[in-house]
């Protein structure tokens, strides 16, 4: 397993910033229109990031004009040109499942003031 | 050019394409091989290189197989599999072959492997059979069900699907595109699935079949 563990770091980046499940983050999404690129910004809370090196992914929550929408990116794939980490929330579990349930002010989460770790 | 060379399976993995698709790869360390002895036209009746895998220890070598790579002045190998080759003029025994040497991105190869064992397995496995229903009282869960008819017949027909060893067969995956080759590391990534467990040997050839590039 040793061989492939070292292709597989291999294939992470490097310049990720460290964020968890409850930040918010701005994800800039590579967008292909025809033979044209433009970037998209995907804002929302981490609900969930799934291991394993370079196939780690990150689910991002947001609600958008009253709908809740959820998107699952590869944590290392070429179309993310960057993530933002806007605000650290304190959570108390990995995945934030139970935000779906709640809406308005209930699924606002306090800020961890902390620095990470 | 050699048409192929011998390999271990590692593992799989997934690697991003330049659009940001995700390409499932299997990583085989391929080689390095070496040539064993050549197979001429004029002595054997046809071109081939007799490539061998893996070093293996002298004393675990039986005496019949020690004489061949005594004589061809070969330390003695694991696995020795031949390879069809284009130009034999271009090889001398005792040749180091490398995946650089053989494959390049883009080629179409393929791969051979013993499949995972999978010792006797019923129908549903083997044969890909529905079976039937697990609960609401059924009493026919993974069994077979009907063979034939009675009288007429009077038997089952021949390559009827029963239950029976299954796996560790011998299996080619044909047009498998090469993703990605790390020369220096013997490192070889092929899109899709190959056949075997990781650590399984394996046979990796310029594909037989012809066509379009790209699969």
């Amino acid at each position: 397993m040793d061989i492939l563990e070292k292709i597989e770091k291999g294939l992470m980046k490097t310049d990720l910033p460290p964020f968890r499940p409850g930040d918010t983050v701005r994800v800039h999404v590579k967008l292909k229109e025809g033979d044209k690129e433009r970037i998209q910004v995907f804002e929302g809370v981490v609900i969930r990031k799934r291991g394993g090196l370079n196939r780690s992914t990150f689910t991002v929550r947001k609600v958008s004009y009253g709908v809740g929408v959820e998107r699952t990116f590869p944590l290392n794939s070429p179309s993310i040109e960057k993530i933002e980490v806007v605000r650290h929330g304190r959570v108390r579990r990995a995945r934030l499942y139970y935000l779906r349930a709640l809406k308005g002010k209930a699924a606002r989460l306090k800020e961890r003031r902390k620095g990470l770790g | 050019m050699v048409r192929g060379m011998l390999g271990k399976k590692i593992g799989m993995t997934q690697i991003f394409s330049e659009e940001g698709e995700v390409i499932p790869v299997t990583v085989i360390k391929a080689g390095p091989c070496r040539v064993v002895q050549k197979k001429t036209e004029e002595r054997d009746g046809y071109n081939a290189l007799q490539l061998g895998f893996e070093e293996k220890k002298e004393s675990r070598v039986n005496r019949p197989l020690l004489g061949h790579f005594r004589k061809h002045n070969s330390p003695p190998y694991y696995h020795l599999r031949e390879f069809e080759v284009d130009d034999i003029d271009a090889y001398q025994e005792g040749q180091e072959i490398k995946v650089g040497d053989v494959f390049k991105v883009g080629d179409l190869v393929d791969v051979t492997g013993i499949t995972k064992g999978r010792g006797f397995a019923g129908v549903m496995k083997k044969h890909n059979f529905s079976g039937g229903p697990d609960s609401h009282g059924s009493m026919f869960n993974r069994a077979p069900g009907s063979i034939g008819a009675a009288t007429f017949p009077a038997r089952v027909f021949k390559g009827h699907g029963l239950p029976g060893h299954y796996g560790a067969e011998r299996v080619t995956v044909q047009r498998l595109k090469v993703v990605r080759i790390d020369p220096e590391e013997g490192i070889i990534m092929v899109k899709g699935a190959v056949p075997g467990a990781r650590n399984g040997v394996l046979e990796i050839k310029h594909t037989k079949k012809a066509g379009k590039k790209g699969s």
